[in-house]
This record gives structure tokens, sequence and C-alpha cells, in this order.
């Protein structure tokens, strides 16, 4: 783990390696400028105004409702992003956030509508559950990375599948689910008031509230901060992401390391579901959110695993779906987003790789010249 | 070493983006088109009504317009009343997949802010947004179709008996099958796509109560691919023929010319869904329909908007059943001219209340 010139092309996209100097700023501006410019392009080709909807966008965006909705999406996609990175901080690529979140949001709901706790207690024992049941789930890509070589890529893409079978046998009158009446809609039995989580009036002018779990959110961005760099654990996991042969030698059991680390990212896919669980459905039925997981995905990339990096992914991806329904209502298509969404996360991959290749090639240069000027006494090489 | 971690990431983002992908292959082929070109260029601003006509808003449920099925049935209604009730102003939205109920919500009070009354929304998913911005808007009028669960003194419930005019598809199946054995291909297994299903048996029990039927669902939710995707309609399709069915039901939207095609191929026949599909599907199809139950969506948003114009709307539940026309089968293409008699037989007798059909699968 020298220099950078000799990491991998996934070491900086992961950002397991960090700039330094004035070059930390030119990357997100590239990647802004890249972005911008493609999106024009788009807009241009289906015939709407690029700067007009750009204005419009804004204008819509900072309205105090909006703010409330994006603000809402965030915590979600923030929670969904971590559990994401938990795994690639160590090379693992949990790509079954989704199944996990959906499947702890479902047996969670189930568990907090059958009981009635004093709130603090209940609002605990539904998030515990959520955090089991993900972790439980992930472990079971986990075991079979360990014991069976199974790539987990594969394996959670599998239990994605297995956890949408097993979540509809769930929810089923038989078993989780009441009917609500009147409704074509299935869903687990609402959770009593003690068991909600009351939302924060935080943006002035609207009665839209944010979600109370968004303290969560940042507690766990926190968290992960903490973890991943001040402890031994997180010493442990970024070095076994590394380099898996330097971990074992330093004495790492690197096995226990992937088991544990999938478990984390499983506990923190459980949260995923909970703001909007306890926060505003109250039950798990048919029209509760699919696919945050894979936005998970995105959003971690977009924020090179950095829990405030993340954090403005999460709002940047928020912001643009808010958005989508003002460009519907001015008869631009939604899809737009979408596109809009790819092209960021495009543009942030090549943007960051740009300026990571040309800090290696300047830090060849400036040793080539060191070398040129000085007498050639030591011949070490470019590996500064 | 890189090749291998690489290899990896490619994958883990492909899956990433090809389901991110497939998820954006629900969304819609149009946008929303509007009657006049000028839209409001301030959503805020114009919320005074129109003076000349209504300003319709339709929120339709994941798919939209030009799904040729569901929302299409109501993006009928709307463009019929558009040529004759001379509406000002119409704004379609459409839902994204896997959104929030917020989402939903908001679409709902952009169109209310943006001044559109009456608004209309497709689907039982608007369900708890309606209720709540509704309430936010007591001098809009609202109206829901395929829900009850919202209820308020400014929200009309358009609600079909789908199980009645599946009753009445399945009587014909029995009728025409020569083999005593019927297949229901339902898209997503949900409790609206089950009241299909329990008409369709009751019906075909009611001809031949030792019928042997098929019944299979094409996605479990929250995968609602099974309304889409016509390769599946057709594997499950194939393999009732193949066990012997000779007509196949199927209540799976756009899933369903799948369904269409395995029938021809297997010589058997077919039953359509929500429109006359043999007059809607592909030309060297519609042989294989014999008949489509209908259910009459577009009917209920025209009536909706009529009412509007005429100043007579009205609050709660208007059952669009048997009698009063919301659902029925179909007679294009002359297949069940031989058994109409029996089936307006059995029609009179749920009109009358003799036959009640039920809405749930034992």
């Amino acid at each position: 783990m020298s220099g950078p010139a000799k990491s991998t092309f996934a070491d900086r996209l992961l950002g397991r390696v960090r700039l330094r100097g004035p070059v930390v700023l030119v990357a997100p501006i590239l990647a802004i400028v890249f972005a911008g410019l493609i999106t024009s392009i788009v807009l241009l080709i289906t015939g709407d105004p690029p700067l007009d909807t750009l204005l419009l966008m804004v204008e819509y965006g900072t309205r105090p409702r909006s703010i409330v909705l994006t603000l809402n999406s965030a915590t979600y996609y923030y929670l969904s992003a971590l559990a994401v990175a938990i795994g690639f901080r160590m090379n693992l690529f949990n790509i079954g956030v989704d199944g996990q979140y959906r499947l702890a949001a479902l047996v969670a709901a189930a568990v907090g509508g059958a009981v009635t706790l004093p709130a603090p207690l209940h609002v605990a024992l539904i998030i515990f559950v959520a955090m089991v049941v993900g972790a439980g789930w992930a472990s079971i890509a986990g075991l079979l990375k360990v014991r069976r070589g199974v790539s987990e890529v594969i394996s959670t893409i599998m239990l994605n599948a297995i956890a949408t079978a097993l979540g509809a046998w769930l929810l089923n009158k038989d078993r989780f689910a009441v009917e609500v009446s009147g409704s074509n809609n299935i869903g687990t039995k609402p959770i009593g008031a003690s068991g909600q989580v009351p939302g924060l009036e935080l943006i002035p002018g609207t009665t839209s509230k944010v979600f109370g779990l968004i303290i969560l959110a940042i507690a766990m961005g926190i968290l992960y901060h903490v973890l991943i760099n001040k402890t031994r654990f997180g010493f442990d996991l970024r070095a076994t992401g590394r380099s898996e042969s330097a971990a074992v030698a330093s004495g790492v059991n690197v096995k226990r390391m992937v088991l544990i680390a999938m478990m984390l990212s499983g506990a923190m896919a459980g949260l995923v579901g909970m703001p909007q669980l306890l926060g505003a459905s109250y039950s798990y039925s048919l029209d509760f959110p699919t696919g945050l997981g894979f936005i998970g995905i995105a959003i971690a990339l977009l924020g090179r695993n950095n829990p405030v990096g993340i954090a403005f992914g999460a709002l940047l991806w928020a912001f643009l779906d808010t958005s989508s329904n003002i460009l519907q209502l001015h008869e631009i298509s939604p899809d737009i987003v979408q596109i809009m969404q790819g092209t960021i996360v495009l543009s942030v991959i090549v943007a960051y790789e740009l300026v990571h290749r040309y800090q290696i090639s300047a830090g060849q240069r400036r040793v080539s010249r060191q070398l040129a000027s000085a007498t050639p006494t030591q011949a070490e090489g470019a590996s500064a | 070493m890189l090749q291998n971690r690489f290899g990896k990431l490619a994958a883990a983002a492909l899956a990433g983006s090809m389901l991110m992908g497939a998820a954006a292959c629900g969304g819609s082929e149009e946008p929303a088109t509007s009657a006049t070109a000028a839209a409001p260029s301030d959503g805020a601003s114009s919320a005074a009504p129109a003076a000349a006509g209504a300003k319709v808003g339709l929120a339709y449920d994941i798919g939209g317009r030009g799904d040729q099925s569901f929302n299409d049935a109501a993006a009928a209604g709307l463009d019929k009343a558009k040529s004759e009730l001379g509406l000002a102003e119409t704004k379609e939205l459409e839902a994204g997949n896997g959104e929030t109920e917020a989402a939903k919500e908001e679409r709902l009070r952009l169109l209310a802010d943006g001044g559109y009354n009456p608004i209309i929304a497709i689907g039982f998913a608007y369900s708890g947004s309606l209720k709540k911005v509704a309430a936010e808007f007591p001098d809009i009028k609202f109206a829901i179709v395929d829900d009850a669960d919202a209820t308020g003194p400014n929200i009309s419930n358009l609600l079909f008996a789908e199980h009645e005019g599946s009753f009445l598809v399945g009587a014909a199946a029995a009728l025409k099958s020569k083999k005593g054995h019927v297949g229901f291909i339902g898209g997503v297994q949900v409790p609206l796509i089950n009241k299909f299903e329990a008409g369709f048996a009751a019906g075909a029990k009611a001809v031949k109560a030792d019928i042997k039927i098929e019944s299979k669902y094409l996605s479990q939710p929250p995968d609602f691919t099974g309304f889409a995707d016509p390769a599946k309609g057709k594997t499950a399709a194939e393999g009732m023929f193949d066990a012997g069915a000779d007509v196949v039901y199927q209540a799976a939207g756009g899933s369903g010319s799948g369904v269409f095609e395995a029938a021809k191929a297997a010589n058997g026949l077919a039953i359509g869904v929500d429109s006359d599909q043999a007059k809607t599907a592909a030309a060297d199809l519609q042989g294989v329909i014999m008949t489509s139950m209908l259910k009459k969506v577009d009917v209920a948003v025209f009536d909706f908007l009529k009412s509007f114009a005429d100043n007579t709307v009205k609050a709660g539940t208007t059952s669009y059943d048997l009698k009063a026309g919301g659902v029925d089968y179909s007679t294009t293409g002359g297949q069940v001219d031989d058994i109409k008699a029996k089936l307006d037989e059995f029609k009179q007798k749920i009109i009358s209340g003799e036959i009640t059909v039920p809405d749930k699968t034992s």
C-alpha cells in the first residue's frame, strides 16, 4: 500500500485512495460540468430548453414542501448507500441491500403491528427486528462466501429474488397481512401510535414534516465514519479490502471479517425501510417503495463511500427525484431525470479517474525531474 | 487481481443498472399530452378555474397512457370527454416505479395547486394520498378508480364488479371447452386480480361442476412485471395448453399478448380482458380471442367528467357492475354467438340477484 501509482482502478473508484491538494475540488467540479453538458445535449435533442428546465427544477426544488420531500427521500437513500458502502470498503459487493431492506421492513412491520409497548421501546423493538432480519438475510450470502466460496455478487442477487418471493408469501391473509377494507391493497396490521416516530417541522413555510428518523440516518453516518476510520475493526476491514494476503499476514481472520462486514451491511440495510415505515406508512403494504437498494449502490459510488460525500449524493438524487413531477407538469418527460442520475454517476467516476491519473502522472514527472537534476546515486525507481 | 476486482465491480454495476433499467421500462412511452398547447407557465398562479369548460387533471398508475390496458382505458374516457364536453385543458401525470406515497401526494397536490378541477386518480395505489390531498382541497372534486377506502365529501369512488364480468367469460369458457379443462392467468397476485379469478372459476363451475381449472399468476408483489411481460404470459399459457386446457382467460395487462400467441400456436382459444381485445390485439391474434371481459374504465371516467360538467357529481361509491353496464363480455368476431342466449341468461340471473358471484377465491 505505498503510493498512488500502485492503486488499481477499483481502489480509486471506491475512494480508497484519497486525492490531496487543490485537485480535491477539481474532480467534483469536473463531474458537474460533464453531467451538465451531457444532460443539456439530451434536453436539446428532446427539444426542451436546458437552461429553463434547470431553472424550473431549482425553483420547484427550493419550495418548502419540495425541500421536505427531498430530505425525506434522502434519508432512506443515505441509509441504503451506507449499507452498500460498508461492503464496498472491504471489496464486498452487497447487491442484496434491496432484498434485505424489503424483507426486514415486512417482518418488522408485522412485529410492530402485533405488539403494543411504551413508545420508545416499541420503536426500538421494530428497529431492532429490522436490523436482525437484514443482518440475518445478508449472513446467508456471507456464509456461502466463507464456507463455499460463492461470490456474494451472485448470491445476493439471487437472494433478492428469493426475498421477493418470500415477501409475497408472507404478505398473505393467512400470515402477516390484513385486508384494508374497501381497498384493493393488502398490508400488515398498522403499527400503533406508540410505534410511530413523529415528524419534525424543520422547514418553515410548510406543514409537511421531515422524517424523525433523519436523526437516525445522521447518527449512522457518524457511526460509519468512526467505525471505519477510528477503530481496530475498521482498520482490519480496510486492510482486508486493500489486500487480503497482507491482512492475513498481519493476523486478520479474513473469513470472520467477511461474515461480520456482510452482517453489518445487512443490519444497515434493515434500517432503510424504517423512516418510511415508522414515519409515514405505518404498515408494509403493496405500495411500499421498492428498488431503494439499487439506488444505494449508485449513491455509494457517487459519494465515493465517504459519509459526507454520500450525504451530498443522496440529497442530489432525492432532489432530482422530487423534481420529476414538475417536469411532467411542463410537458418534459420524467425519464430525463433518470438520464440525469445515470449521467451524474458516470461523470463522477470518469472525473475522479481523470484527476487521479493526472495526479499519478504529475507525481511521476516530478520524480523523473528530481532524478534528472540530482546525481543518480539512488536508482530507486518511480514509486513515489 | 485488477481484472478480477474490476470484473466484479462491472458485474455489480451492470446488475444494478439492469435492474434500474427494468424499473425504468415500467415508465412511459409518451409523457403527458395536453389539449391546449400552452401549458401554465407558473403552476401556482393559475388557481382560478377557467371559465370555458373544466381543467381536468388525471394521475395514472405505473405505465401511463400507452399501456394498451387499464391506463389506456382511462385515457380513452378522457379523450372522449375532451371532444364531447369541450374541456378547457387536460393534464396527465403518471406514477414512477417503486415510488412512495409522498410522491403520489405531491403529484395530486401539484395538479390541485395548478387549478385542475376535477382530478381523477387511476388505480388503488392512490388511495391514501388522494384521501389526504382531497381533505386539503375541499373545493376540488376528486375521483379514484378501483378504491373504496378513500372517502370524503369531495371524493367519488368508481368501482367495478370484475368478478361478475369474469363469471360470464368463465361460463363462456366452460361452454366452449371441448375437453372440460380451462385456465386462468393473472398478472400479479393481488386481491384485485383474485376477483377476476374467483368470478371466472364460479362461472365455469356453474356450467360444468367438475370442470378442471388451471390457475397461475405471473409475478408476486412487489414485483409487478407480471402486468407487462408477454414472454411470461406465453410460457404460462403454453404450460396450460400442454396440460390439456383448451381455453385460457388472462387478466394480465400487457402480458396478455403472450397468452394469445400461445393460444394461436396450440390451436386453443383465449379470453381477453379490460377492453375488447379482439379489436385491439395484433391482427393475426384476434382470431383466437373468443370474447373479452370488458371493464369499462373509459365509461366511468367519461361519466364522472360528464357529471362534473352537469354539476351533478356524486360523492362516494359508484358501482360499475353488470347491472350498470360497467362490466360485460364482448361479442366481436361472433365466436360466442351460439352460446349468447345462455350467457345472457346468466347475466340476467346475476343482475336479478339470483346468482351471487363470489369476489374472493376460497
